[in-house]
């Protein structure tokens, strides 16, 4: 491809996954407590979407990523602090909320309208890139409803391999059941990829490259429009955070022998 | 409705997030700051933590595992932080709070990270403060690490002053380092050779240069000056043994040994030939008291990041104390409070919160001041040159006189128009800061390190027999213990002390301590919960008894405020650092609240953050009242002689028979009399008569104004400890221990 991808990832800020998650009843309904306070990182999922579309742009000339965030400024300001030093790429924000509690039809709808306003984006070139799921909710609705939204019918979930053929198709493997890949092809652009964690290391920063983005990051965030949520949207009846679940049986003076007996019987079950 | 009232039922949430320190300590817009921060915070908290939790520590030796440590201080942008954006940096301008924020960071989890950070800094600063352009072009390039595709490694240096003893410390005086010319052919650049034996100089391990500092042994060179050596000048370059030192083992640290022939382009700052001698243009002592004036900050920064480094090890210790054993079930308060539940593990942790809060503060408003002073001083200089002022005693004198003049403008009544000059006129902004740089810089390596190393002792003792082993989460042993060394390097206490006895008696010092004095006044009215008003009562006593040790002597006659005097002046400069910690401590928390609300999150808990804060002011500014009234009162009557039950101490006492009869007029006044001679000689059973106060009854009007201004202070500690149980803290700490 001569001309390269025109690469939108979508994706905001979690809560940092060390932080005590408490969900609270407030008057606009669920919410974790402190939210606004705790430290927040970039969804990891769509962070490892970030780092494989910057990987991409980088073996395509002429290529662009785009970083597409609805989140609270102050949040998405902060969290850029970190990521702006990792990959090239241009910010979208939208100064809204973005917590698990919010209904992922209004997400996709402002992400949708924010990915078409985008200017010079070229359709025929357009790569979607997310995560296939959240940190802050695994709905795993936002980029199909995006996707839609912007007429895009090629789309994969849970993708952990693209690789760019030399007619400019696409090989695509997507996670299925039992640790397996299923292995895709697609024309090429425009498509829409939810990423599980693909193959690449977090980059580490680097200050040139960190420097170089805020300069556009920050006006775009001074810019960013603010929304609010969408009345009546979703309502909850309940919120508690995930039980954690153990099947574990504490057992003392276990030979070695019985234990690798145990842990071979244990598989053959499987 | 004062804010102080607003505020008053918001307790703390959670631990100050990145968003409220930003405001604090002044770095909210810029971002290439907040970027920096992540980045170091992202290898302290990563492969440093990783380093010192296996064990990296365990070796005096210099390591490959240490090596990689600096790699990654190369990839993540922190070696460049020294350098100027054409020389292979990313920050333009000053960089001292950028350097301090560097040291913050990396000293959060490990000092000795820290030092090898900075020790970079520390070889290239003498080039970088005094150097040739030619110099700073070729080390400042060479030192930055290589940009993406370059395959180059980046030169490493050391500083060298230290000498084996009986030689150099940090103190200046007595070079056993020397430089001869070898050879000087007409027309030719003189060539020198370099003799100099180092002790305890960091980076030595893996050191590609040094500067190191070298007096003349040769009649053809005029005074001391830093030369720059190279791994491969000809010669000796042997990096000795590396010291056994017990602190900061992530650096490198050896005695070495040179003996090298260099050019004479070498000296830092260039030379000029005088009737057929060699003059340096720079004194080894002018380089490093431009040096030491900027490097010594980051240090203090490195004891106040731990001891806040501390604060949420401790509580999760303290919360979990109790959980697991049979009696402290889910919802007892043994369970959900532990060692919480006890006030005095509160308290202990609320001083050093307390502390750290004000070293941080202290520190990062001397590193501010730098980066102000930077551009400021060499403006300052240009104008001088203009004016045809030239050499050292002729710079002296004109620049006293600016002082003057600054001083006396301080001294005017807010308001009045005449102050204007102090703000435009470039040589009056430049006296009015230097004189703050002069005590911003040591106060913050003298107190920041001197009593955060007690404080770290008070942190570690708050996680009891775990605080001393290597286990400790957040590493506080090995913290408290590293303390010490940053007490010691780059100038122990008394160098500290020793300079800030000179520069705390500068009157353009001292009219702008009148005015924070004032200054607190106001703050206090707005603010009473901050304990300022405490703050402007010990400023002034503190002022009070300075001005009464000047001019005045001990019972034999002996001057009192004098350079040989330790025993005056230094207590009195311990003194003062309480009293700055404290103000910049106050001054940070007011930024805090006005800009704030701004940032929509640290406004959502912006109140109880801004209560607690304020709490701490409090905790702070009573200790320190305490400490500057203890400290004071003991210089004050601590010189008089002791009235003694002698011929002299009679004449001061009733008789017991005078008094029977005074008895009879003045009824009661018996009852009054303390010191009373029986009618048969005796005395009562003390030292001797009561002291009189001799003069110094406006002290203890002070002294006991203080000590009622001491109201309320308990309560608001009793308040921060409750915030301390209460506040939300992350299931686990962020590094590994
Ligand atoms: C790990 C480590 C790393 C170091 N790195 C470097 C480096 O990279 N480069 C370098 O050049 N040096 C370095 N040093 C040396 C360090 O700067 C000195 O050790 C320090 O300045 C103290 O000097 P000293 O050890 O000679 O102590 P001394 O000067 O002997 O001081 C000992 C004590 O004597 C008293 N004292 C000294 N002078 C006075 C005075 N004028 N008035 C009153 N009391 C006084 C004080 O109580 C003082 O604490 C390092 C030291 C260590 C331990």
């Amino acid at each position: 491809m001569s001309n390269g991808y025109h690469i939108v990832v979508c994706g905001s800020v979690v809560p940092d996954p060390l932080q005590t998650l408490e969900p609270i009843e407030t008057p606009a309904g669920p919410a974790l407590k402190n939210e606004m306070l705790l430290p927040a990182v970039l969804d990891p999922w769509a962070a490892h979407a970030l780092y494989e579309a910057a990987n991409l742009a980088a073996h395509a000339a002429g290529s662009k990523v785009w970083l597409v965030s609805l989140g609270a400024r102050a949040k998405l300001r902060q969290v850029m602090m970190t990521i702006a030093q990792k990959v090239s790429f241009e910010l979208v924000p939208i100064d809204g909320p973005a917590s698990g509690f919010i209904d992922a039809h209004a997400t996709a709808a402002l992400l949708a309208e924010a990915i078409q306003s985008i200017t010079g984006l070229d359709r025929s070139r357009l790569l979607l890139f997310g995560g296939w799921e959240s940190a802050s909710r695994g709905a795993g609705v936002t980029m199909q409803l995006i996707g839609e939204r912007l007429g895009i019918l090629d789309q994969f979930q849970g993708v952990d391999q693209l690789t760019m053929q030399p007619d400019g198709a696409f090989e695509i493997l997507e996670r299925i059941e039992g640790g397996r890949h299923q292995v895709s092809l697609c024309q090429g652009p425009p498509a829409l990829f939810g990423w599980a964690t693909g193959n690449l290391p977090e980059p580490r920063n680097n200050p040139q490259i960190g420097m170089a983005n805020m300069r556009a990051i920050m006006p775009a965030l001074q810019r960013a429009k603010t929304v609010a949520p969408a009345p009546d949207a979703l309502r909850y009846r309940s919120a508690s955070p995930p039980k954690q679940q153990r099947q574990t049986r504490i057992v003392k003076n276990l030979s070695a022998e019985e234990i690798a007996r145990e842990i071979v019987a244990w598989i053959e079950k499987a | 409705m004062s804010t102080a009232t607003r505020h008053k039922l918001e307790m703390l949430r959670t631990l100050p997030s990145d968003a409220a320190r930003q405001i604090q300590w002044s770095f909210a817009d810029r971002y290439e700051l907040q970027m920096l921060v992540q980045s170091v915070r992202a290898v302290a908290r990563g492969p440093v933590a990783r380093l010192v939790a296996q064990g990296g520590r365990n070796t005096h030796e210099w390591t490959p595992a240490k090596a990689e440590m600096l790699e990654a201080f190369d990839q993540s942008g922190i070696t460049a932080v020294f350098m100027d954006p054409e020389q292979g940096g990313f920050i333009a301008g000053p960089r001292n709070l950028a350097l301090a924020l560097v040291a913050f960071e990396l000293a959060w989890v490990d000092g000795g990270a820290a030092t090898a950070s900075l020790a970079g800094c520390l070889a290239l600063a003498p080039i970088h403060e005094r150097g040739t352009p030619e110099q700073q072009d070729r080390y400042m390039k060479l030192a930055a690490p290589p940009q993406p595709g370059e395959d180059r490694k980046p030169w490493r240096g050391a500083f060298c002053l230290t000498e084996p003893i009986p030689y150099v410390g940090v103190d200046t005086g007595m070079l056993d380092g020397k430089i001869r010319i070898v050879e000087w052919k007409p027309g030719e650049e003189p060539i020198l050779q370099v003799e100099k034996r180092g002790r305890f100089i960091t980076n030595i391990g893996f050191a590609n240069f040094v500067t190191a500092a070298v007096d003349s042994g040769d009649d053809r060179i005029k005074g001391s000056c830093m030369v720059i050596l190279e791994e491969g000048d000809p010669g000796i370059f042997d990096r000795g043994t590396a010291t056994k030192k017990m602190v900061h083992q992530l650096s490198s640290t050896g005695d070495p040994i040179f003996n090298l022939r260099v050019p004479a382009s070498r000296i830092v700052g260039g030379y000029d030939i005088k009737d057929g001698v060699l003059v340096p243009r720079y004194s080894h002592s002018e380089v490093i008291e431009a040096v030491f004036r900027r490097t010594r900050v980051t240090v203090g920064v490195m004891t106040a990041a731990k001891l806040l480094s501390a604060v949420e090890p401790v509580i999760r210790y303290q919360r979990g104390r109790f959980r697991g054993a049979a009696t402290a079930t889910p919802g007892s308060v043994r369970y959900e409070m532990g060692l919480q539940a006890r006030e005095d593990a509160l308290h202990r942790l609320v001083d050093v919160w307390a502390t750290g809060e004000a070293s941080a503060s202290l520190a990062f408003a001397a590193a501010r001041a730098f980066d102000e002073l930077d551009p400021l001083e060499r403006e300052a200089d240009r104008i001088i040159a203009e004016r045809g002022v030239s050499g050292t005693r002729a710079k002296a004198k004109f620049l006293r006189q600016v002082s003057d003049e600054a001083a006396s403008l301080l001294r005017l009544m807010p308001g009045d128009p005449r102050r204007e000059k102090l703000q435009s006129d470039t040589l009056m902004r430049f006296v009015t800061l230097d004189s703050l740089a002069d005590i911003l810089c040591p106060a913050a390596k003298l107190w920041n390190t001197g009593w955060g190393a007690q404080m770290m002792r008070e942190a570690v003792s708050l996680m009891g027999g775990y605080g001393i082993t290597e286990d400790c989460p957040g590493f506080l042993g090995n913290k408290w213990m590293d303390a010490q060394l940053e007490a010691t390097y780059e100038g122990p206490e008394a160098v500290q002390r020793r300079q800030l006895s000179v520069t705390m008696t500068n009157p353009v010092f001292l009219a702008q301590l009148r005015n924070w004095i004032r200054e607190m006044r106001g703050i206090a009215s707005e603010r009473p919960g901050t304990g300022a008003c405490t703050l402007a009562t010990a400023m002034t006593m503190w002022l009070w008894t300075l001005e009464r040790l000047q001019h005045s002597t001990d019972s034999d006659g002996g001057k009192l405020y004098q350079s040989a005097r330790q025993g005056v002046t230094f207590p009195l400069a311990d003194a003062l650092c309480w009293l700055l910690a404290a103000r910049c401590q106050i001054l940070d928390v007011l930024e805090l609240d006005r800009r704030g609300a701004q940032d929509s999150s640290v406004a959502e808990g912006l109140s109880g953050l801004v209560n607690f804060l304020t709490d701490l002011c409090h905790v702070q500014t009573a200790r320190a009242g305490g400490e500057a009234a203890r400290i004071c009162a003991e210089l004050v009557f601590g010189y008089n002689r002791h009235p003694a039950w002698d011929e002299e101490g009679y004449r001061g006492c009733y008789q017991q028979d005078e008094l029977d009869a005074l008895e009879g007029f003045v009824p009661g006044i018996a009852a009054c009399a303390t010191d009373v001679i029986a009618g048969d000689g005796s005395h009562p059973s003390k030292a001797g008569p009561c002291a009189k106060c001799n003069g110094a009854e406006q002290f203890l009007t002070l002294h006991s104004k203080l000590a009622t201004c001491l109201t309320g202070s308990r309560l608001a500690k009793d308040r921060a400890a409750e915030a301390v149980s209460k506040l939300m803290i992350p299931e686990v700490l962020d590094y590994p221990a």
